[in-house]
């Protein structure tokens, strides 16, 4: 009983974690530019493929295509905010919102028609077998266990690089305060484009750790709504409300699927979701604030 | 180019502007009644959908573009019309009863979404909608001894005072009729007290509670309003496809409805009707341009990738949609040769923080 609930726990967590990477995607792109980013679960899917191509294609091994694509994810994120999203800043938060939704059109559109990955199904080959882990009586696929200390190495990178590298310093300073940041000579422009590169950086990231769990199609990026629970629930413009927003939507997910009815288990984060934007909208992490005319 | 000279108060919220718009709408209403001699029966068919979509448009119209406030959950509130026709029609019960209470039910669920929206902005909101969108149609889905689950629901044709509409012609007036009336009650209402409280709230929520415009009460009233036309659509929809089941109300469905909005024109009447029609159309011309594309483009993803750039490049490019491309292109005719390339520059915006420091 209490090792069934372990063993949910850590599948739960380790669903969580995609989960939390996506939203951690989208709150980097909130916190800088306050767009919500709609094709945050396209971006991930994408960045699959790029991690495919270079796996399957071009042989290479599984560390080297993770940095392929997410260098390569890293441009694709700038241009994507150069060219689109650029020249409808200032625009109503709808129109926005509108226009990632129709970048995420695009990107699923795109992936079918680009020759070697179509609308098929893919696996990406992974070094962690399907092999499981014993320890004592409760068992562990090797799987979730790799794909939580990954992220964990994750967040332990993206906070050495928020707080030690100069970057990092800037774009937290943007994301505080536009104004004062490009007084201060950050250029703020430029940051942003960076912060939607490392967004869809971290995106990519996701998309590597998802792969093995529901492998790689055009329709993959559909798991990002589940994402925007996430962010909500631990507050919208917090990064560290994003992990653990994730990891709790990713945990009542298989703590629901296993204890409640069947049906329960796609809906539960949308309930959770509803439940706190009724109770604290602003969520665990989201600062209470007043509307000042 | 003709001179409006205001002598009267009335004249601001009159239905006819001027007599040259009494006379263009009724040509275009004798057009449309002719409809049915003109066109084939693909053709009608399309325009069945135009109508149906017109309908849902004006509802989403009212609520996003005149009351400002964001759905991404209309889809829901379709899938309720639909059902309470389809149910109520397996009961016997006539259609004059069960389209009102396919458009009551629809509101009373609006009522329960424009509750939180009480308390949520923007894309807090937007997120709500999405999330109680999601559960509507797992609910659906799940409960099978109502709602048929995924083998769906078959509906029969109308039958009104006992006369089968079972002829596309039949259906086609009766729902250019609903869409018509749909159009005038919502200018009604939007010339009357009710109707410029939605607008001021669209444009500033503090200044409209600062002019004694109740928040709670028109927001949900808006949201109400909004999924009562949505849930006659919804109807609509069911009758036309005979056929309905889940995966027809889905979040893409709700954002294919937005969209409606946001290529007709945010904030015109017009505009839900024209993003009805286009939205009808595109995949029309996508469908007829296949023939002429690569196999490896032409799969089935193309329809995304255009969709997904005609939003993105209204939203760019036309920002005021397809009634404010018309407007523009009236303008340039009327004003020959002294139309500027400024004319409809909206004022520079700059980027309004929804966070609070």
């Amino acid at each position: 009983m209490l090792n069934q609930l372990l063993q949910l726990t850590v599948a739960g967590v380790a669903q969580g974690c995609v989960y939390a990477l996506v939203a951690l995607g989208f709150v980097l792109i909130y916190k800088a530019t306050e767009t919500v980013n709609f094709a945050q679960g396209d971006m991930m899917m994408l960045g699959a493929f790029f991690a495919l191509t270079a796996s399957v294609a071009m042989g290479w091994p599984y560390w080297a295509t993770i940095l392929f694509a997410i260098a390569v994810m890293a441009v694709v994120g700038m241009v994507l905010e150069r060219v689109v999203l650029r020249p409808v800043l200032g625009q109503p938060a709808f129109t926005v919102v509108m226009i990632t939704i129709g970048v995420g059109y695009v990107l699923r559109g795109v992936v079918t028609m680009v020759p070697g990955w179509g609308s098929d199904t893919f696996t990406l080959p992974t070094p962690f077998s399907e092999g499981v882990l014993k320890l004592g009586p409760i068992i562990f696929a090797v799987q979730q266990v790799a794909v939580i200390a990954m992220t964990s190495a994750l967040c332990l990178v993206l906070y050495l690089f928020f707080r030690y590298s100069k970057l990092g310093v800037a774009m937290q300073a943007t994301s505080q305060n536009q104004l004062a940041a490009a007084y201060m000579g950050i250029p703020v422009r430029r940051v942003n484009m960076l912060v939607w590169g490392l967004s869809a950086s971290v995106a990519t990231f996701a998309g590597i750790l998802l792969a093995p769990v529901t492998f790689v199609h055009s329709n993959m990026g559909f798991i990002g709504l589940k994402a925007f629970p996430a962010a909500v629930v631990g507050g919208f413009g917090s990064v560290p409300g994003a992990i653990v927003g994730g990891l709790i939507i990713g945990l009542v997910e298989a703590l629901a699927g296993f204890y409640l009815p069947e049906g329960f288990k796609d809906v539960a984060a949308y309930v959770v979701v509803l439940i706190v934007l009724l109770i604290k909208p602003s969520g665990i992490f989201g600062e209470t604030a007043r509307k000042k005319v | 180019m003709r001179f409006l000279f205001k002598t009267d108060y009335d004249q601001d919220i009159r239905l006819f502007k001027h007599s040259g718009q009494v006379f263009w709408y009724s040509l275009l209403v004798a057009v449309l009644l002719a409809v049915p001699y003109l066109l084939d029966e693909y053709l009608m068919s399309q325009m069945h959908f135009v109508l149906i979509y017109s309908i849902v448009g004006l509802g989403l119209m009212l609520l996003v573009g005149f009351t400002g406030q964001i759905s991404l959950g209309h889809a829901a509130f379709l899938a309720v019309g639909a059902y309470t026709e389809a149910l109520m029609q397996a009961r016997g019960i006539p259609f004059f009863i069960s389209l009102p209470s396919a458009a009551l039910f629809a509101a009373a669920l609006g009522l329960i979404v424009g509750l939180p929206a009480l308390r949520l902005k923007g894309i807090y909101l937007a997120i709500a909608t999405l999330a109680f969108n999601v559960i509507v149609e797992e609910v659906i889905t799940r409960w099978e001894s109502l709602t048929g689950g995924n083998s769906g629901r078959h509906l029969k044709a109308i039958e009104l005072f006992g006369i089968k509409l079972d002829t596309d012609a039949s259906f086609y007036y009766l729902c250019l009729g609903l869409t018509i009336v749909s159009i005038v009650a919502l200018m009604n209402l939007l010339r009357s007290p009710t109707g410029r409280a939605f607008v001021a709230i669209r444009d500033s929520e503090i200044s409209a509670s600062c002019m004694g415009v109740n928040l709670a009460t028109y927001k949900t009233l808006s949201f109400a309003i909004s999924a009562a036309l949505t849930g006659i659509g919804g109807a609509l929809y069911a009758h036309k496809v005979t056929f309905i089941s889940p995966e027809q109300f889905t979040l893409l469905q709700s954002i294919e409805l937005v969209t409606i909005v946001i290529l007709g024109g945010v904030g015109s009447i017009h505009g839900a009707v024209l993003g009805a029609a286009f939205l009808i159309v595109l995949p029309q011309l996508i469908a007829v341009a296949k023939d002429y594309l690569p196999s490896n483009v032409a799969g089935s993803g193309l329809q995304a990738v255009v969709f997904g750039l005609v939003l993105i490049s209204f939203i760019v490019f036309e920002p005021l949609g397809l009634y404010g491309r018309w407007l523009k292109v009236r303008t340039w005719f009327e004003l020959f040769p002294f139309y500027r390339k400024g004319m409809f520059r909206r004022q520079k915006s700059y980027m309004k923080s929804e966070r609070l420091r």
